[in-house]
């Protein structure tokens, strides 16, 4: 039994330490969820604006967004800006700052896709009951989009709980990195099957972050259907 | 002689080089009903998206109670709320009940009271006998269904003015009936519309005045016995006539 090295994932504290470092990453991972969700509605009515430039900066800061490796954005923030402007920011700050950035120019792109594709008579049915633009948001033209935005959404959701992988490289310790220390540690101890099992129970535990969100996602789905 | 509700003169509305209506005037007193009728792309419906301000005007006036409306300046919430429109295609909101639909204006854009819009929806559902219908969804609901929930969506907000465009356009044949009953009842009761119509028996027996419009301009405008009966222009005939079939098994030629 020993030889098959499954011990490694028990060893110590592993399994609390790899906990630790999943819950790093869910925090990472929601937290700029939750900003890029709520920004985002906003970033989409930007969007959609009818005044030019501000429809104009938006584009400039979706693409922008688009064609920057996260990675980038990451180091640019906690590597050189933050040096000059002399902040002390937390690598997980860092990252929730850059998630949510990329996400709420993502976001907002989703939504304004899904308050595009309203038909144009439900907006002008509720001008002609003498609506205005923010009674018309809040009451026909949101509610519809978030039905039509949510597998887009959520799709959104997982990519940023996959992307957060990526914060182990500004010094965040997240369960990956983790599952790198612990695969570190046992390979001073000739442990050669201890990648295969650490990575394994990482790639189960993303499952196990991943799949409610999409099931919740269904859920709602079929809730609205109704 | 009491002042016309709706006072429209010399109306223009152009879409880039596209001149959609040429100089368009008319009436319409409380209590009236004006049906407007022609041939599409004649202009009758942006006429009436000008009425309540869902397009911008490029020239003319439009009094709504002796106020200039087609004015800068002009607060349009204010104006819609007492100006109901019902359109072609229901468009009731999809993610509401009926009930939810009729109330939305009173509730949020009159801020009225939750009990007695309530009341008055219901009593409006009863009136279009959906009132078993109120927490129905949308999808629901047949077409003509849908549509007299539109119309009574539109009345919830006890309008002065009703405007109707083409809203039997898109109902299967069966449901119109049950949408130009509700028109008709409403017309009994005194209520001042403006109805663009392709359903000619219809607009016969409810308008008190009728307009006919060709190219942006009104080219006929009479009492509804006058316009059917008598047309005075070779337009207003040529129009009428493509309403009219020649029965053709008078001119079958049978063999035998």
């Amino acid at each position: 039994m020993q030889s098959l090295g499954v011990n490694v994932i028990f060893d110590g504290n592993n399994l609390i330490r790899l906990g630790e470092g999943l819950w790093v990453t869910m925090r990472i991972a929601f937290s700029s969820a939750l900003f890029s969700m709520v920004l985002g509605v906003f970033a989409g009515i930007a969007m959609s604006a009818r005044f030019k430039p501000l429809r104009l900066l938006m584009r400039l800061y979706l693409e922008t967004v688009r064609i920057t490796p996260v990675l980038v954005l990451l180091f640019l923030l906690y590597f050189s800006l933050s040096k000059i402007f002399y902040l002390s920011l937390s690598a997980e700050t860092v990252a929730i700052l850059v998630f949510s950035f990329w996400g709420t120019a993502e976001m907002g792109d989703i939504a304004r896709g899904a308050v595009a594709s309203i038909p144009l008579h439900q907006r002008e049915s509720g001008l002609a009951l003498g609506m205005g633009p923010a009674q018309l948001y809040a009451y026909i033209l949101i509610p519809q989009a978030a039905r039509r935005l949510l597998p887009a959404g959520i799709n959104l959701v997982t990519r940023l709980i996959k992307t957060t992988a990526l914060v182990s490289l500004i010094g965040e310790v997240d369960v990956l990195k983790v599952g790198q220390q612990i695969i570190e540690h046992a390979s001073l101890l000739r442990n050669p099957m201890a990648p295969l099992w650490v990575y394994a129970l990482i790639f189960l535990l993303y499952f196990a972050v991943c799949y409610p969100v999409a099931l919740l996602s269904r859920r709602l789905e079929n809730k609205w259907r109704n | 002689m009491n002042a016309p509700l709706l006072d429209i003169a010399g109306l223009r509305k152009t879409y880039g080089e596209r001149e959609v209506l040429r100089g368009l005037s008319l009436r319409v007193r409380k209590g009236e009903v004006l049906v407007v009728v022609g041939p599409s792309g004649c202009g009758k419906s942006t006429l009436l998206r000008c009425i309540n301000g869902l397009e911008s005007i490029q020239g003319g006036r439009i009094r709504f109670h002796g106020a200039d409306i087609a004015a800068a300046g002009t607060d349009w919430r204010a104006v819609r709320q007492r100006i109901g429109m019902v359109f072609q295609s229901y468009d009731l909101f999809p993610h509401m009940t009926v009930l939810g639909n009729i109330m939305l204006g009173p509730l949020k854009a009159q801020k009225r009271g939750r009990k007695e819009a309530q009341a008055q929806a219901e009593a409006l559902l009863e009136r279009i006998g959906l009132l078993d219908r109120k927490d129905a969804y949308p999808r629901e609901l047949s077409g003509g269904q849908k549509q007299r929930v539109a119309i009574a969506r539109a009345l919830c907000m006890n309008p002065d003015l009703m405007l109707f465009d083409e809203v039997t356009a898109s109902l299967d044949p069966e449901m119109v009936r049950e949408v130009l009953d509700v028109m008709l009842e409403l017309a009994r009761r005194g209520m001042t519309m403006v109805i663009v119509t392709h359903e000619m028996a219809f607009a016969r027996a409810v308008a008190d005045n009728v307009i006919f419009m060709d190219g942006g301009v009104i080219v006929e405008e009479a009492r509804p016995e006058e316009f059917f009966e008598r047309p005075s222009t070779e337009r207003g005939r040529k129009f009428l006539d493509t309403f009219i079939f020649t029965p053709t098994h008078n001119e079958k030629e049978i063999e035998s």
